[in-house]
């Protein structure tokens, strides 16, 4: 089950889907509820328009979870761009999220 | 060894998953912890992989019991390739069912750490696998992957404590696989988190040939074997040989059958060895050990019975050839799929492999003669220690399966008493026939005689043992003076008691005639007394005649001449009486 919480801010076609990010959390937690939080604030600060995020409870679509590789929760898993890179974790320490998601070097 | 665990093997209070692993039930004395898991660790290589899936697919298979094998080295479609050598169809498996793989990928360049995490991910996915084929069993190979790649540790171990706890609560009976470290058991310590069942394999390699062993490290709540058993990874999956079965319950057949030599079957009290029972035929070399066997195994065969050969020293070719030269034509039963000959050199894998080799292939062909030629070949690297009781083992296969063995083994050394050279292993045979060279009068010649053969009478006798192109026979020999004879002097012998009855006869018939004529002289000369008699018979007859004739002659005279004087004759006195 996807639920689409974040549909992307278009502001041009060719901004729009820069980095397609998924969250894959296991129901409401207390880590799944951080981890949405701490996403939300650093793709609004950072990557503003660029952005789109998934989100995917494996309690409710638990086959996706062998399909994606996914072994920790919670974990973001950039798709686009390539290559894929997965951030397991609360993603509270925003600085790694950013080296995980290499932020820095498409804006700069 | 049945795939069916005996009622009696089982210990009450803990249940057991059985394995289906040939041996591996019979030391864990009926498999490993149901609905626990155990912990299978060991260096790289030594089988771990090949143990888990094995566990997986004998109980998808063979107990109803579906497996969810979750990996984290290998990808499915190399672990589907690699295990397709063990006659196991993963993909099969899977469309059916029975078997789901789940392939957990962990790339640590990929993979970004930061904060609080744990490893729910792991839960869902193998929940979802066991939950999707309704699974009883699991494996996860190897988990300790993980620790590679991701770094922090503390996270890491309090999940896998939390996983295992899991597996318990589902039920399920796990095998989580670990490599071996440097001062405890895995590299991660795994041992810690699973403590029910621990088995630990080894592979080691001795005077250049490798062996792989078991070992049960522990088993909570249960007896178990705690020996190193060794065990191979075969083209029918994995075998454990325990090396002493549990119990020597292995029922003993009346049944006889012959040796394909008449008269070793008359020294064997005229009916051969017992069906099931093991025979070792020692000698040094080239005293016809093999050819015996040929003879066995064409026996069998012409019984329409299976034989399987192991030959150590020759190719079947070499062998069929060798043994069409003394009048043993083997080829035909090779055609007919009677006779399986496996070649192999001794030194290509130790003793226990080739003896788990011979494990899987009597369980493939059934057959009911087996000879192992020679089994000295298997022995001769190996200690004395290891060799009895492998020995012993596969004899007790042989017997529970009603195999007629037999083992030749060449006598080391060729000294006076070859009984001492055959490492203890004749203790477990019940007929030993000992071939031997004699050397004498300029030749050697082969002679054979019963050491021993359990449960029947059988000859004491020295028998000459002759190869030829018409086969094999025995003769008798002759004990000329104080020493046997055998070859050209039994031959001799044989020519001079010919000639000495030919003359005897001679001597008789002449005897006879002589007799003969002394009769025919004596007959004669009773003839010649008889005519003599005769004739002296006559002669007085004769005689009388003529006095008779004379008397009558002159009583007339005297009647004329008194008619002439006037008197009376005859009645003279009367008539001068009267007058």
């Amino acid at each position: 089950m996807k639920l689409r919480e974040f549909p992307a801010k278009r502001k041009s076609a060719k901004a729009a889907c820069v980095f397609d990010l998924r969250l894959y959390v296991a129901g409401q937690t207390e880590k799944s509820v951080m981890a949405l939080a701490n996403l939300k604030r650093i793709c609004e600060a950072h990557l503003a328009g660029q952005y789109r995020i998934e989100i995917i409870d494996l309690v409710r679509a638990p086959q996706l979870a062998a399909v994606d590789q996914i072994f920790a929760l919670p974990t973001l898993v950039r798709r686009l761009p390539e290559p894929i890179k997965k951030i397991i974790g609360d993603l509270s320490n925003e600085e790694r999220v950013l080296v995980g998601l290499e932020v820095q070097r498409v804006r700069g | 060894m049945e795939k069916t665990i005996q009622p009696t093997d089982v210990q009450p209070g803990i249940p057991k998953a059985p394995t289906g692993i040939e041996g591996l039930d019979e030391i864990t004395c009926g498999g490993l912890p149901a609905g626990r898991p155990t912990l299978v660790c060991g260096e790289a290589g030594c089988g771990k992989t090949m143990l888990a899936m094995e566990f997986l697919v004998r109980g998808a298979t063979e107990f109803g019991e579906p497996g969810v094998f979750m990996m984290f080295e290998e990808n499915a479609s190399d672990l589907t390739a690699n295990v397709r050598s063990l006659g196991f169809d993963l993909a099969k498996l899977e469309r059916k069912k029975q078997i789901r793989l789940d392939f957990v990928h962990i790339e640590r360049r990929e993979i970004q750490e930061t904060g609080e995490y744990d490893l729910e991910g792991l839960f869902i996915r193998l929940g979802h696998a066991i939950d999707t084929i309704g699974a009883k069993r699991v494996v996860l190979d190897t988990i300790e992957a993980l620790f590679a790649g991701l770094p922090n540790h503390a996270i890491l171990r309090s999940e896998l404590r939390r996983l295992f706890r899991w597996l318990k609560d589902r039920g399920m009976t796990a095998v989580i696989t670990g490599e071996r470290g440097e001062h405890s058991l895995t590299r991660f310590g795994l041992e810690e988190y699973v403590a029910d069942c621990v088995l630990v394999l080894d592979q080691r390699v001795q005077e250049q040939i490798s062996t792989r062993r078991l070992r049960v490290l522990k088993y909570r709540g249960s007896v178990h074997g705690t020996n190193e058993y060794p065990f191979l990874i075969g083209a029918r999956g994995l075998s454990v040989m325990p090396i002493t079965s549990l119990q020597l319950n292995h029922k003993a057949s009346a049944d006889r059958i012959l040796t394909g030599i008449v008269r070793l079957d008359e020294m064997l009290g005229g009916k051969g060895v017992y069906r099931g029972s093991s025979v070792l035929v020692t000698g040094s070399s080239g005293t016809g050990k093999s050819s015996l066997a040929a003879k066995f195994i064409d026996a069998a065969c012409r019984r329409g019975e299976r034989a399987l050969v192991f030959a150590y020293e020759e190719s079947p070719a070499q062998l069929l050839r060798n043994m069409r030269s003394i009048g043993i034509h083997l080829g035909p039963w090779v055609a007919k799929g009677l006779l399986q000959i496996h070649s192999s050199r001794p030194t290509m894998q130790g003793l226990e492999e080739h003896l788990v080799v011979m494990h899987d292939l009597v369980r493939a062909f059934q057959p009911s003669v087996m000879v192992v030629d020679p089994i000295s070949n298997l022995t001769l690297d190996s200690r004395e220690t290891e060799v009895k009781p492998m020995l012993m083992r596969l004899i007790d296969f042989l017997k529970q399966q009603q195999i007629t063995s037999l083992f030749t083994s060449l006598a080391i050394g060729g000294g006076p008493t070859p009984e001492d050279s055959q490492l203890g292993v004749s203790s477990l045979m019940d007929t030993w026939l000992l071939l031997r060279n004699v050397e004498f009068n300029g030749e050697r010649n082969r002679t054979i005689y019963v050491l021993k053969s359990r449960g029947m009478a059988h000859s004491n006798q020295v028998r000459e043992f002759i190869l030829s192109d018409k086969g094999i026979d025995l003769v008798d020999v002759y004990l000329g003076g104080d020493r046997v004879l055998t070859g050209t002097a039994r031959a001799a012998q044989e020519a001079q008691e010919r000639a000495a009855t030919e003359l005897r006869v001679r001597d008789h018939r002449r005897k006879v005639e002589q007799l003969t004529s002394k009769r025919r002289a004596i007959d004669a000369q009773i003839a010649a007394l008889h005519a003599q008699a005769e004739s002296e018979t006559a002669e007085v007859d004769f005689a009388i005649a003529q006095e008779t004739l004379q008397a009558e002659t002159s009583q007339s005279n005297i009647m004329a001449m008194a008619r002439m004087r006037g008197g009376r004759i005859g009645d003279n006195g009367r008539t001068k009486g009267k007058q």
